[in-house]
């Protein structure tokens, strides 16, 4: 399946660009923040690089990242998640993918603006994000896996909402559970909050509508112009 | 009669043992991207602050 990998290089490549408009629009709300207290901190890369191409290397990395890792999760999905073409596989995975890597997790530790959390905490903070993701995705593939075993018994419809049941409320102890951090400084004006969280959401359903749509148009593509080919 | 529509092709497993050797690869490849860009909190200086705004907006944790 050497045409999916050459696929994912060509989406991934495509998704960061994807993403970029969107991440222009949020620096507008970004400098804003900027503006309101995180310039005391000596400045070591300037504002100008870090929200142009230092934000481009940023979600281009990301981008390419998980362009590979859907790569990968696609192979071992394609085929087996009933019989899904190689486009509704990709879009399915791109939208479960957007759920369980970025917006579950999001609901529980959403993206802050700089100004927002303390400098001590950091490490803390990086460690239980982390912690959640993994445990998301990692639901997540169970149900996915569970969902299939339960299909010939409840049928393909029965057993997907039993599958994302099951996620539901594992991912719902898990949230209760994990500790919660509140470190919205007094004063911060809840609406610049609001807009930045808005945008961090806005780019990363971008990036996933970006890789989940385009992977799914090349491969299909690909797969369509192997199969013509006969022997 | 003839019906012009495309062939729509059977999906088809790709066999594990065949995706493992790139699962591997690329697994790594794409953690260390990971890595460089969520969490380089270490590494304080140029690289942090380079992907400073990235990290903000895709909802890593940051001060």
């Amino acid at each position: 399946m050497a045409a999916g990998l050459l696929a994912a290089v060509l989406a991934f490549v495509f998704a960061s660009v994807f993403g970029e408009p969107q991440v222009d629009n949020a620096i507008a709300v970004e400098e804003s923040t900027a503006g309101h207290d995180h310039g005391d901190a000596g400045e070591v890369v300037s504002r100008g690089v870090q929200s142009t191409l230092g934000l481009a290397v940023a979600t281009g990395a990301y981008g390419l990242a998980f362009g590979g890792l859907f790569a990968l999760a696609f192979a071992f999905a394609y085929g087996r998640i009933g019989t899904l073409s190689a486009r509704a596989t990709a879009a399915v995975l791109g939208a479960g993918a957007f759920l369980t890597v970025f917006l579950v997790p999001f609901l529980k530790y959403p993206a802050n603006p700089p100004a927002v959390g303390q400098g001590e905490t950091i490490d803390e903070r990086t460690t239980w994000y982390f912690v959640m993701v993994l445990i998301s995705v990692v639901a997540a593939t169970m149900a996915a896996v569970l969902a299939r075993r339960l299909a010939p018994r409840l049928g393909n419809w029965n057993s997907a909402l039993a599958g994302a049941l099951g996620y539901v409320v594992v991912m719902a102890v898990i949230a209760v559970v994990l500790p919660s951090i509140n470190e919205v400084p007094p004063g911060f004006p809840a609406s610049l909050l609001w807009d930045f969280r808005i945008a961090s959401l806005g780019t990363q359903l971008i990036l996933w509508a970006g890789i989940g749509l385009l992977f799914g148009v090349f491969t299909e593509r690909r797969v369509r112009r192997v199969a013509e080919v006969p022997g | 009669m003839t019906s012009a529509a495309a062939p729509v092709p059977v999906p088809i497993r790709i066999p594990v043992r065949e995706i493992l050797p790139w699962a591997a690869f690329t697994a790594i490849l794409s953690l260390v991207l990971l890595y460089f860009v969520g969490s380089a909190q270490g590494a304080d200086s140029m690289i942090h602050e380079f992907v400073h705004d990235g990290r903000h907006l895709l909802g890593f944790p940051c001060h």
